[in-house]
């Protein structure tokens, strides 16, 4: 689950039209293997991507799966099938896959805020990175912040970086952005799994104010200052936010 | 020397263990569910703490390069307090989450009608959900716990093979067995057992099916205690394929019954970018 940057984001390469399943700008547009979520990745491309990765018995249950998942929506008695699915997705299609396949499980029952809290509370850690994953995918408004909200509070690294993905950056307010991106540099969570970074950091003047702080407190303790931090510190640097930025938190500042 | 602890409770320790833990060889644990010491008081703790081994402790297990498995249950201390009970309602959506690995810790604590209850109970949902269960046997009256717990074992719809009993000692061993289960002995800086009466009995009954622990928790304990065990083996003539046999393979084997073991640390949990941990409290 190591997320390598092969470019640095620009301006020009985030998804202008906003859209929920588009690439974000932040990482190239490279299947799951070369460095993107799934949250970043179409539904419709994730599962295509995933099925040439997946054996034979893996891939068969992924598409019973998702099969049942379609044609059962919604809760069903104590446990729906399709929440069954996304618990032993692990186990049937192998770590490397589960976040992906958990996230096509959610969009086949096309899980809406309420069943996506349920099954992030009653989750595994896991079960809550690839709910964090799913989010741009399946919740058009902010009623979902409160999810990104719980896993920016704890310290496991993976849920951090899983809830900074397209949907903290179009929806979390700048205060608990700017949080978060110290949070980032506090945990050693590389700032690439920030969603969108370049476009909520410019010209953000109260962020550059906390990263110069912060600087400053390494300095004292004699620690090194994470190369992380001149990166942001200088994106703050590079201007306002251009006209026509599809989020208009990303003005706030 | 690769080294699977099959109980230890890691919530209770900290990451100096865990460090000491990798540098003595342990590669993967099982934290069976059990109580806090302080006795819980409602579902909700059960909750929460079901969602720290299933969540916070594999994280923390990861940045040290140990792989975290959990199994989840109703205790038999706190299957007395009525205020406890409903927990066992939920017990199900937890024993379909990947690394759950058994069913357990369930046993007797008191050997009380409500125990009895609990156990049976959680054998028919390890039966249910395809997963062998981790029975811990009690500190008082031991014989006849553990003879009660056999009973309770075949009354029920569960294997004996697919069994663990644990906290076993010289005066349990030999019924445990002969009944067909997975023989667990803990090893203890002062009680249950300790390295040279744990080698002993491998000597006496052989390391098949033996899994010995070091079901470390917040009382006086020693998490390197299984790596001390295979020490000693060493020195007295066991050989380092025993060893691996009783420090490694027997676990791997018993908690494979689940099919959910992921032992391969790098692929699964990853330490991803995470070393909070490491960096203290920053």
């Amino acid at each position: 689950m190591t997320q390598p940057h092969a470019a640095h984001v620009t301006p020009d390469s985030q998804d202008a039209a906003g859209a929920p399943a588009g690439p974000d700008g932040q990482v190239g547009q490279a299947g799951p293997d070369q460095g993107t979520t799934p949250a970043h990745v179409p539904p419709a491309e994730l599962r295509a991507a995933l099925a040439t990765r997946l054996g034979g018995a893996a891939r068969a249950w992924l598409d019973q799966a998702l099969d049942e998942a379609a044609a059962h929506p919604g809760t069903h008695g104590p446990i729906s099938v399709w929440e069954l699915r996304l618990a032993e997705a692990g186990r049937r299609c192998g770590p490397a896959h589960a976040d992906a396949a958990r996230v096509l499980v959610l969009h086949a029952a096309q899980a809406d805020t309420d069943a996506l809290t349920r099954v992030y509370t009653q989750g595994t850690a896991d079960e809550r990175r690839a709910v964090l994953h799913a989010l741009p995918h399946l919740v058009p408004g902010p009623d979902a912040l409160p999810l990104v909200e719980d896993a920016l509070r704890t310290n496991d690294t993976r849920l951090v970086a899983a809830a900074l993905g397209p949907y903290a950056a179009r929806h979390l307010d700048p205060h608990q952005w700017r949080h978060a991106v110290l949070k980032c540099l506090f945990t050693g969570v590389p700032v690439d799994s920030v969603a969108d970074l370049a476009r909520r950091a410019r010209g953000d003047d109260e962020l550059a104010r906390m990263l110069a702080d912060y600087a400053a407190e390494r300095t004292a303790a004699d620690r090194t200052v994470p190369e992380d931090l001149h990166r942001v510190l200088a994106l703050t640097e590079s201007g306002r936010p251009a006209s026509g930025t599809a989020d208009p938190h990303g003005k706030e500042s | 020397m690769r080294i699977f602890d099959p109980h230890i409770h890691m919530t209770s320790r900290t990451t100096d263990d865990y460090e000491a833990m990798h540098a003595a060889g342990v590669r993967a644990v099982v934290e069976p569910s059990f109580w806090l010491g302080q006795p819980r008081t409602s579902p909700d703790s059960f909750r929460d703490y079901f969602d720290a081994l299933l969540g916070w402790e594999p994280f923390r297990a990861a940045q040290y390069g140990i792989a975290h498995h959990c199994t989840i249950a109703l205790n038999p201390k706190e299957a007395n307090d009525p205020r406890c009970l409903p927990v066992l309602d939920e017990l199900p959506r937890y024993l379909v989450k990947d690394r759950v690995v058994a069913v357990g810790e369930i046993g007797y604590d008191s050997m009380t009608p409500a125990e009895d209850t609990a156990l049976a109970t959680q054998l028919q949902l390890a039966a249910d959900h395809g997963l062998p269960a981790l029975v811990h046997t009690p500190h008082r009256d031991k014989l006849a716990g553990l003879r009660r717990t056999l009973d309770a074992v075949r009354e029920s719809a569960l294997p004996t093979e697919r069994v663990l009993v644990d906290h076993l000692n010289e005066t349990t061993v030999k019924e445990a067995k002969d009944s067909g289960a997975w023989l667990g002995f803990s090893v203890y800086p002062d009680t249950k057992m300790d390295e040279a009466r744990m080698v002993a009995l491998l000597r006496e009954y052989g390391p098949e099916q033996v899994l010995v622990n070091s079901a470390a928790d917040w009382g006086r304990s020693d998490p390197l205690k299984t790596r001390k065990v295979g020490d000693l083996m060493l020195a007295e003539g066991f050989t380092e394929d025993d060893v691996d046999r009783v420090l490694w393979r027997n676990p791997v084997a018993f908690y494979g019954l689940s099919g959910r073991l992921e032992l391969d640390v790098a692929s699964g949990e990853a330490t991803h970018e995470g070393n909070s941990i490491l960096r203290g409290g920053e």
